[in-house]
């Protein structure tokens, strides 16, 4: 696939369709590959990347990027197109500056759950259908995929390109996950569990804005926690209550327009579980106004810029049950 | 009459719209009606103008429970701001009891400029089920808290 994809960039560089392309660069090691933009073809040569450990999205960069001169080549998985339509939806990229490339995706590989599954000393890493194929310096090591793609891997929503100029490879269809168990469960424990589950996870939380500066849904040039009027902006949370107001409007200002891409989760370095914030809100859009998939229809109209009258009243939420 | 210092009372905020819900405190004042003074009233240009960052504010500051009150759906001043606040309170609410946080203490009312009698029961039962929750203890910060 790589081979592939730096021979098609190179044709597109020659011919003058794009004058840039947008990808994955290697890193000191294997594993730690980072988006990069390459203007050459000897710059493709020297240190494009592509492997199962390239999960970042890289419709976050199309913003910035699209806004420059002339076209910019973008390399996007299915997850990453779901973003860039709703980046488009939201008028945040200039799609006529993107030539975008679709490419199939088998999930991508958790690094720290390979190290778990025993994995050390990693050289390389190769998809086998239902395994991946380990090179390390102490020789080849085969493990499941259950055990070593990352969670938002394992409860792919879809496999379908839903925007792309061409595509490597054939497109994907719509799978039927299994991602909001996680969230069924904690809404079947009781307030006070659920408190307490939260209360140990957000208390990990040193304030990085990781989550934040990684998400596609996360594009306003002013943001609220960089605010210094805010009292919250850029410090680490001095109390409880910071953790929870940052998570819980983290999460509200990409509700409806979130597309489960889970890099909130894959860059969290304190391994908060942030899409179980989002998938509530996902879960609850579907629930009370019709299922809607954020990113998978450019003209949609987003739950929360649209009504019915016949919407439910907020006294559902103290309606549910006793728990 | 003996006074129990130690009586718990709760802090309520009370998100009023201008156009009606402010103007229903008003009717129930002048009529002379009760509701408890541990209700502080502030008053917006539209149910709508209430960003979910108010709430948890109010939270953080001291306040027990928070009430939302703005026009009936349909009688908004403004159209439809009261339909946006629907859907996005009712997101809210049930991001806060996802949280573990006691869901009797945030809710939202639908009271016109002519239901003085409304306004002051609803503040009557919120008071009462807030009360009995007790104190805001998950949402709280502790350095707004009095010594």
């Amino acid at each position: 696939m790589q081979e592939a994809m730096i021979r098609r960039a190179k044709e597109l560089l020659a011919d003058g369709t794009v004058n840039r392309v947008l990808g994955w660069q290697r890193g000191e090691f294997v594993y730690d590959v980072t988006p990069a933009v390459f203007a050459s073809p000897d710059e493709l040569d020297a240190s494009f990347v592509y492997n199962d450990f390239c999960g970042a999205n890289l419709s976050k960069y199309l913003v910035a990027e699209s806004r420059k001169e002339g076209k910019v080549l973008a390399f996007l998985k299915p997850c990453d197109t779901y973003s860039l339509n709703q980046l488009t939806a939201e008028h945040r990229v200039v799609r006529e500056n993107i030539y975008a490339i679709g490419l199939p995706c088998e999930g991508k590989a958790d690094v720290e759950a390979l190290k778990a599954a025993g994995a050390a000393g990693i050289t390389g890493i190769a998809d086998g259908g239902d395994t991946f194929t380990v090179h390390t310096l102490y020789g080849d090591q085969t493990v499941a995929k259950a055990d070593a793609l990352a969670e938002r891997c394992a409860n792919c929503k879809s496999k379908q390109c839903v925007t792309y100029d061409e595509l490597l490879g054939e497109n994907g269809a719509v799978q039927n996950s299994h991602r909001f168990d996680m969230v069924e469960q904690l809404e079947n424990m009781t307030a006070d569990e659920r408190y307490a589950f939260w209360q140990g996870e957000l208390s990990r939380c040193i304030r990085c804005n990781a989550c934040r500066n990684a998400c596609p849904a996360c594009t306003c040039e002013k943001c609220v926690f960089d605010n210094p009027q805010s009292g919250i902006a850029n410090t680490a949370p001095a109390d409880s209550f910071e953790e929870k107001l940052f998570h819980i409007i983290r999460a509200f200002h990409v509700a409806g327009r979130c597309t489960d891409c889970g890099e909130c989760s894959r860059v969290c370095p304190q391994h908060i579980p942030l899409h179980l914030l989002n998938r509530k809100f996902i879960k609850d859009i579907n629930e009370l106004y019709g299922p809607y998939q954020a990113g998978a229809d450019v003209a949609a109209r987003g739950p929360l810029t649209d009504f019915t009258f016949e919407d439910c009243e907020p006294s559902v939420v103290h309606e549910r049950g006793v728990n | 009459m003996q006074v129990n210092e130690k009586e718990f009372k709760p802090l309520i905020v009370a998100f009023c719209c201008n156009w009606c819900s402010y103007a229903g405190a008003d009717l129930s004042g002048t009529n002379r009606l009760n509701y408890p003074a541990n209700v502080k009233i502030i008053r917006v240009p539209c149910s709508c103008r209430v960003n979910p960052m108010f709430v948890l504010r109010a939270f953080q500051r001291g306040a027990d429970g928070v009430i939302l009150c703005g026009c009936h759906p349909g009688d908004c001043h403004y159209t439809t701001g009261n339909y946006y606040t629907r859907r996005r309170m009712t997101l809210l609410f049930s991001m806060l009891d996802y949280l573990g946080i006691e869901r009797d203490r945030t809710r939202v009312e639908w009271v016109s400029a002519a239901e003085g009698a409304k306004f002051a029961a609803t503040m009557n039962d919120f008071v009462a089920t807030v009360t009995r929750l007790g104190e805001n203890k998950r949402l709280e910060d502790l350095r707004c808290k009095k010594q």
